[in-house]
């Protein structure tokens, strides 16, 4: 092969992909915190709302998980700019992704909602429990519980996700990969070199999500098993 | 400056038809790796499982958009001038294996151990312990979520558009240019994924019920 290997550009723009990696992770971070409020508030609607508002819970969940992210990210970023409205592309590309995995994770966090037993909740209300007691401490927290693991890949996804964001010009991973190609032309090793750290990074991501869960749930109660 | 009108419409539908040629195309040589990724998960060889492991951790772990980037370039280095048909192709393919060959993975190992177990003191030889007895359950199994995984096919491939690949989403932005009309033209890129996405969830979801009650 013809071809050289030539990783000299790691010298002068280490910085700019240390920097690409942190807004990377700011990013997903923003996202992940506001679509798990999103998605607590989705599924509890869609569980226990009136019709009309499981019907918006339903229509928001298929819309957003039948079409594609890069699709949601055009249509929000080119469509409130052609309405007049200019927020900063972070913004932008955190209420698109926010959008985004705020319906997967109504879906899964649904999915665990609908686990709990009918009968752990006739015995709160049995205790005398009020309602937004019963939501809180007797579905939501062990329905959390059970579905941790799969949000927590979801949100591994999530972070991956957000180099799409580099097609509105976000200056996160890949996009300082795409600038750092255009000045360089070592395309292959500069991307070679943003997937190592996309590789870092996602397993980054799923130990401190691991060791979160270890933390907010002390009790460790695996998926499926009976309370 | 051109409307939104019934001809950027027909050229979003062309963009739409590459769109499922690309899925399908993917679909089909991605499940052929992801069998193999699959079996090498469960190999009896403790190397070819952690080589297999390796690859699944890193293909999992690199956004499908910097693969796409990389076979896209990769072979350009290689001093093959490829159409970026082949370039989204390869990067949906390793997407595929890795994935789908997770999901098979599972599929295979839900069977029961006894199942194997009473194939081997049958005397079987491991080919046809796979081929008789665990892979015509597996694939039962395996149907609804792979049918589920379609969907991600779909939708990963607007990802080909950032390498020049005309599908429905490089279509869009294409529209996009020449009509400035954001709204319109994404709304109906989207409605359009979803026209080809939604039906096979509920076919998806269809037959996950199906096959709990069975079960």
């Amino acid at each position: 092969m013809a071809y050289e290997f030539d990783f000299s550009f790691l010298a002068d723009h280490w910085p700019r992909l240390l920097q690409g990696l942190w807004l990377t992770l700011a990013m997903s971070g923003l996202s992940t915190v506001l679509g798990f409020l999103i998605g607590v508030t989705g599924a509890i609607a869609s569980r226990y709302g009136s019709p009309a508002a499981r019907r918006v819970a339903y229509v928001y969940v298929e819309v957003v998980r039948n079409t594609p992210l890069l699709v949601q990210v055009f249509l929000l970023y080119f469509g409130l700019s052609s309405i007049g409205l200019r927020l900063p592309v972070f913004a932008t590309a955190v209420i698109a992704l926010s959008i985004n995995i705020g319906a997967y994770s109504t879906e899964i966090i649904r999915a665990g909602i609908e686990s709990i037993a009918p009968g752990q909740i006739e015995a709160a209300e049995c205790l005398g429990m009020s309602q937004s007691q019963i939501i809180l401490r007797i579905v939501l927290q062990p329905a959390l519980e059970r579905v941790f693991p799969a949000l927590t890949s979801q949100y591994v996804l999530l972070m991956l996700a957000t180099s799409v964001t580099s097609q509105i010009s976000a200056e996160e991973l890949t996009g300082i990969g795409n600038l750092i190609q255009s000045e360089t032309f070592r395309s292959f090793e500069v991307y070679g070199i943003v997937a190592l750290c996309y590789i870092a990074l996602s397993l980054v991501v799923r130990a401190g999500l691991f060791g979160f869960g270890l933390l907010a749930f002390p009790r460790r109660r695996r998926l499926g098993t009976d309370l | 400056m051109p409307e939104f009108g019934p001809n950027q419409f027909v050229f979003l539908l062309h963009g739409a038809v590459w769109t499922i040629a690309l899925s399908v195309l993917s679909l089909v040589i991605g499940a052929v790796f992801a069998f193999v990724v699959a079996l090498c998960r469960i190999s009896g060889s403790r190397t070819v499982r952690a080589i297999s492991a390796i690859y699944v951790q890193a293909i999992q772990g690199t956004p499908l958009m910097v693969l796409m980037l990389i076979s896209y370039f990769g072979l350009n280095i290689l001093g093959v001038d490829v159409p970026a048909l082949v370039g989204a192709t390869i990067a949906m393919t390793l997407y595929v294996s890795a994935f789908l060959g997770e999901v098979w993975r599972g599929s295979l190992l839900s069977i029961p151990r006894t199942q194997w177990e009473a194939s081997e003191c049958l005397g079987h030889s491991r080919a046809a312990r796979m081929r008789h007895i665990i892979l015509p359950q597996a694939v039962k199994i395996s149907i609804p979520p792979t049918v589920t995984f379609m969907v991600q096919i779909v939708k990963n491939t607007s990802l080909a558009s950032i390498i020049g690949f005309v599908e429905l989403t490089q279509a869009g932005k294409l529209v996009n240019n020449s009509t400035f009309q954001p709204f319109v033209c994404f709304l109906c890129v989207a409605a359009l994924y979803f026209a080809v996405c939604y039906p096979i969830s509920l076919w998806g979801r269809h037959l996950e019920k199906q096959y709990n009650v069975v079960r």
